[in-house]
């Protein structure tokens, strides 16, 4: 299969979509589709080289957001887009920006953590009552997709995002 | 407990028992954590590696995880012992090879083992036989308090676990399934299998884990999301979802073989049977691939004197680091090979 972008590459990334209540399905190759940002992807390539590829893609980004390296680790965004691997844990809040959109392609759409929390932190207050009702809506959304309900399923989706934002 | 009390026999989650475990030879999960204040281990200066290895060591043994532990330095250990544990599964082959301070803590018959210093500060693991996910959650979620209530984990508000690399952040859980497919394999319908599991975000591994080739009709499932999901909807859909319905496949390939393909399939059995018993010298791929074709024919009901569970210890024990210390001396090439073909022939009751 051709991608249906360029129409020259082989298409290895395999996408869908709800529009309008509509499913559409999107077969693009790998460059094509790091350039496709924001969409659940459904995908054939092992994660890491997505992620290769898509840091590879944006390394715009870098100059856009102004971001340096981290003042605790030293580590700048070229060094990770080179290893793949942060350097400590200030990191994710130094390139929140230039990660959210990589963490969206990895982790099926998602930017924020919805599962166990250290007991001590639960203590002090992290918003958990948030994250119960993306986890529900989540669980809605693909008990619609299932269904074939992509009306329905679309208006959770922008639930969803909202929720997120 | 000594490292050279775990060659005799195979850990537990090798029994051979548990739920589904014809086709489920095992259930693991994973947690990637690491410790506050300090970098991670890609910014680590030689001094903070060891301060830490230190202080999660301590904490480990401290924390009384397992009535027992064992704790390995693997600076310390030997090429071949490093070897020992990866072919138990108990550290990563990356682990094996890595440089600097860096350990695994062992505990309960090999079920919970604790890697120290990997590509995260640590990674904790609980390995169970057969299809028992939800026991292994409830066991490494313990495990995790009791090392949370004296280590301070990174943790986020809106990216919780803070993990090395991206892919881990969130939960930091990997849930991995061993599965053995021969009949999917032998009917050619294993490539249905994979193009299912990637569009279900999961990945197919060998048995080593990442980089690993399948052999021997073995294939481990992991997910690879970890945000956006609870560790509990992870675990349910492995258990309810993807487990049960890659289970129903084999078990339709192992009927239409037994069904319509009797005799080819009586044949690839006993020709494993006859190799195994009858080989002098045998290499440990070839092993693995007719151990697969036996352990499937004994699941079948084809081959009644041989117990499961003396096959399973064979996958373990005829592998190179396993060999050498029940034989207690380093082995090379054709001699490895031709003390592997006694060993199993001895074990078989072979000719
Ligand atoms: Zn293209
Ligand atoms: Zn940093």
């Amino acid at each position: 299969m051709k991608c249906d972008n360029c129409n020259k590459a082989a298409a290895t990334v395999h996408l869908t979509e709800i529009k309008g209540g509509k499913k559409l399905e999107k077969h693009l190759c790998e460059q094509c589709a790091a350039q496709n940002e924001g969409l659940p992807v459904k995908t054939h390539t092992p994660i890491n080289e997505l992620l290769t590829n898509f840091v590879l893609a944006h390394s715009g980004l870098q100059k856009e957001t102004g971001v340096g390296g981290c003042e605790h680790c030293g580590i700048t965004w070229a060094d990770f887009r080179q290893s793949g691997l942060l350097g400590c844990e200030h990191d994710y809040g130094v390139f929140e920006k230039d990660l959210t959109p990589l963490l969206q392609r990895a982790h099926e759409g998602a930017t924020h953590h919805v599962g166990k929390v250290p007991a001590r932190r639960g203590e002090v207050g992290v918003p958990m009552k948030k994250s119960v009702d993306l986890t529900r809506l989540r669980k809605d959304l693909s008990r619609a997709v299932e269904a074939e309900d992509y009306e329905k399923a679309a208006k959770l989706r922008d639930q969803i995002r909202q929720a997120e934002e | 407990m000594k490292l050279s009390d775990l060659t005799n026999h195979a850990g537990e989650w090798l029994r051979g028992s548990g739920p589904m475990s014809e086709i489920v030879i095992s259930s693991r999960i994973r947690l990637a954590r690491n410790v506050a204040g300090f970098p991670f281990l890609a910014k680590s200066s030689r001094g903070q590696r060891t301060m830490l290895e230190g202080r999660i060591r301590e904490t480990i043994l401290s924390s009384q995880i397992a009535p027992q532990t064992l704790y390995v330095d693997l600076e310390q250990a030997t090429d071949m012992d490093r070897q020992l544990l990866v072919e138990r599964h108990l550290i990563s082959k990356p682990h094996a090879a890595a440089e600097g301070s860096r350990g695994v803590a062992i505990g309960e018959n090999e079920t919970i083992s604790i890697m120290v210093n990997e590509e995260d500060h640590l990674r904790i693991q609980v390995l169970r036989s057969g299809l028992q996910l939800e026991e292994a959650w409830e066991q490494i979620s313990k495990i995790d308090d009791s090392l949370e209530r004296r280590l301070d984990f990174a943790f986020h508000n809106r990216f919780g676990y803070l993990t090395a690399c991206p892919t881990n952040v969130g939960t930091g859980i990997r849930v991995s399934v061993m599965l053995h497919l021969p009949a999917l394999k032998l009917t050619g319908e294993i490539e249905k299998v994979f193009r299912a599991a990637k569009d279900m975000r999961l990945a197919v591994r060998g048995l080593y884990g990442e980089g690993t080739e399948a052999t021997g009709d073995f294939y481990q499932i992991s997910n690879q999301t970890t945000l956006g999901k609870t560790e509990e909807e992870i675990i349910s859909d492995f258990k309810h979802v993807v487990i049960p319905k890659i289970i129903d496949y084999e078990h339709h390939a192992r009927r239409t073989l037994l069904n319509d393909r009797t005799t080819a399939l009586d044949d690839k059995v006993h020709r494993a049977m006859g190799l195994l018993k009858s080989a002098r010298l045998i290499a440990s791929e070839e092993t693995l691939f007719l151990l697969s074709h036996l352990r499937m024919g004994i699941n079948l009901g084809r081959v009644k004197d041989i117990d499961v569970r003396t096959v399973n210890e064979l996958f373990l024990l005829t592998q190179p680091a396993h060999l050498q210390r029940i034989q207690g001396r380093k082995l090379e090439g054709d001699l490895r090979r031709a003390v592997r073909a006694d060993y199993i022939r001895q074990r078989l009751g072979g000719v």
